[in-house]
Formats: C-alpha cells, structure tokens, sequence
C-alpha cells in the first residue's frame, strides 16, 4: 500500500507529460532550435514556482508526511562532471528528444520501439559504473 | 471533462503539476529524480558484482520503480482516453526546416515516424541513432548526476549551482545534437 502514493504520483506525471507534448521529439527539437516558448514556459514555470514553494517549506521549516524536514541533499561543489555528463545527456536528450521520464511515457504511448532507448540508457548507466573510476569529476 | 481535458495543455498548466509532483515526493520523503531509476535497474539486474557504484540497497529506490512505471500508465491513460487528433502546433519555420531536412508532416504525431519505428531500427542508421541516443542519455545523467528533473526542476528550485552547471551542459549538448549530430541521421 506505501507505493501506492508514488504510482499515482507518476500517472499524474505521465498524464501530465502526455497532453502538454513534452514527450513529444518536435517540442525537444524546437527547444533547442529556440523556435518555441513552449518547453521554456513548462520548465521556467516549474522552476520559479518551485523556488518558491522549496524557500516557503525551508522558511516554515516545513516537515513531510515521515517527520523530517523538507531539503534536497548539497550536490558536490565540483563542475567537470555536471558540465560534461550534462553535455553528453544533451546531445542524447535531442537525438532521441526523450529524457529518461519521457522514455517511460512514451513506452505508455504505444511507441515500443523507446524500450530499444530505454535499454541503451540502461547499458549506458552501467557504462559509466565501470568507469566511473577513470573519469574526471 | 474528457473532451476538456482532451485538449492540449498548456505550458502553465504543466509547469505547476511538475513542481506539485516534485513537492509531494518531497512530501514523502523522496526526491524527484527519473534517471536514477536506471541506476536501480542496474542493481537489481547484478551489477554490483562488476561494479560497486551499484552495490546500493536498491530496495530503498524500488518507490522510483514504482514511479515511473506510474508514468508508464500515465502515457496509457492518456493515448487510450484523452485522445486528440489535431496536430501539435509547432512553429512554422520548424515544420518547415524539418521537411528540408527530410521530416514530413511534422506534428501529425508526437514524434517522426521516420526516425522512431521498428522499420527505421532495421536500418543502420536508424539502429545508430536509436542505441547512440539511449546510451548517451544512460551515461551522461549518471556523469552529471541526475536529468531534467534532478538538476533542471529540482537543483534549480533548491538554487544550486551545480545543477545550474549541469542544465548549461544540458543545452551545449542539445545545440550541438540538432546541429550537427541529429542531420547525420535524417
């Protein structure tokens, strides 16, 4: 029963995703073509009222359902990693014009072929977890 | 209601649900982050006998799992009940760069027929495409630590500059797919 929440969490994201055609490849490309406020609006929008609500829950020192307080964990103060796995996801991202929550949704979809993408993404993952060792961070 | 919700959403409505969604997993004790769940794939699947980057409780991230496959239905729901025919409304000078480039009746789906269909798998091109793209997704969210809902939605709500990094990473990649990467395959 504890799952539950998240699976309907996730319908709501997939649904959600779905009818605004986030999934969709020519939103991604007119993204990064810069020929459309559509993408920008859904993330711009996301991301300033998120600021807010993340400042209301630290502010208010607001607790979840389990007691704890409302935080995101620091991410480590470097930058080769996130400006170089960013880049690499990137050129992924407007190739396949699917980042991972899409590659779920559009499997939902009926387009069955992204279960070939989703099971790239898989090796891909565990690419970098052999050599994640060798790699600057 | 169905035929209401049937349409198109807009950008103001999906922004809001997306950070509702982040909350409540926050909520929950959780944090928004979908590339991670190919990380528990991994786990799950017995990579932490090659590779201790997978030696994890994945039991602890099987909510994700459940997550996503949520998603999943989410995509069900939507494609078998709210339905809509019209084509996406994509700028003009995209459709039209699109059939110089090859791609016809841009927006008539969610994506090119072309490009994404167990046909164009069959041909090296399409195979490359398809395997390069998913591969280059896997390895550069676990390189950067997360997607567009970890560092994008998430990092930049909780104003973190790393993820900030990542999002400038995220855009350098995209501008140098469409431009020179993605011609390559259509």
């Amino acid at each position: 029963m504890k799952f539950v929440k998240f699976l309907l969490v996730g319908v709501v994201f997939g649904i959600t995703l779905t009818k605004a055609e986030i999934i969709s490849w020519y939103r991604i490309y007119e993204m990064f073509r810069f020929q459309s406020f559509h993408m920008y609006g859904v993330i711009g929008s996301a991301v300033v009222l998120g600021v807010i609500v993340i400042w209301f829950a630290k502010k208010t020192s607001l607790k979840g359902m389990n007691g704890d307080f409302i935080s995101m964990p620091a991410k480590e103060k470097v930058w080769v990693r996130y400006l170089v796995g960013g880049t690499l996801f990137g050129l992924g991202w407007a190739l396949t014009g699917a980042c991972p929550g899409p590659i779920y949704i559009l499997i939902g979809n009926g387009f069955t072929i992204f279960l070939v993408v989703l099971l790239s993404a898989v090796i891909g993952t565990f690419t970098y977890g052999l050599v994640r060792d060798k790699l600057p961070h | 209601m169905i035929k209401f919700l049937s349409q198109p959403w807009p950008w103001y409505v999906a922004g809001p649900i997306i950070t509702l969604n982040m909350f409540l997993l926050l909520y929950f004790g959780r944090q928004f982050g979908v590339s991670s769940t190919l990380r528990t794939m991994c786990a799950i699947g017995g990579a932490g006998k090659v590779a201790s980057f997978f030696k994890f409780n994945w039991r602890d991230q099987l909510w994700n799992i459940v997550f996503v496959i949520g998603g999943l239905l989410g995509g069900v729901i939507a494609s078998q009940f709210l339905q809509n025919p019209k084509p996406i409304q994509l700028n003009k000078s995209t459709v039209a760069e699109l059939t110089d480039l090859g791609i016809e009746d841009a927006g008539k789906d969610y994506l090119p027929e072309s490009l994404f269909s167990w046909d164009s798998f069959s041909t090296v091109k399409g195979f490359t495409m398809l395997v390069l793209g998913g591969f280059l997704v896997g390895f550069g969210t676990r390189y950067a630590g997360g997607c567009t809902s970890g560092h994008a939605i998430s990092g930049l709500s909780n104003l973190q500059l790393p993820s900030l990094t990542a999002v400038v990473g995220f855009f350098i990649g995209g501008l140098l797919s469409v431009h020179f990467l993605l011609p390559l395959f259509v």
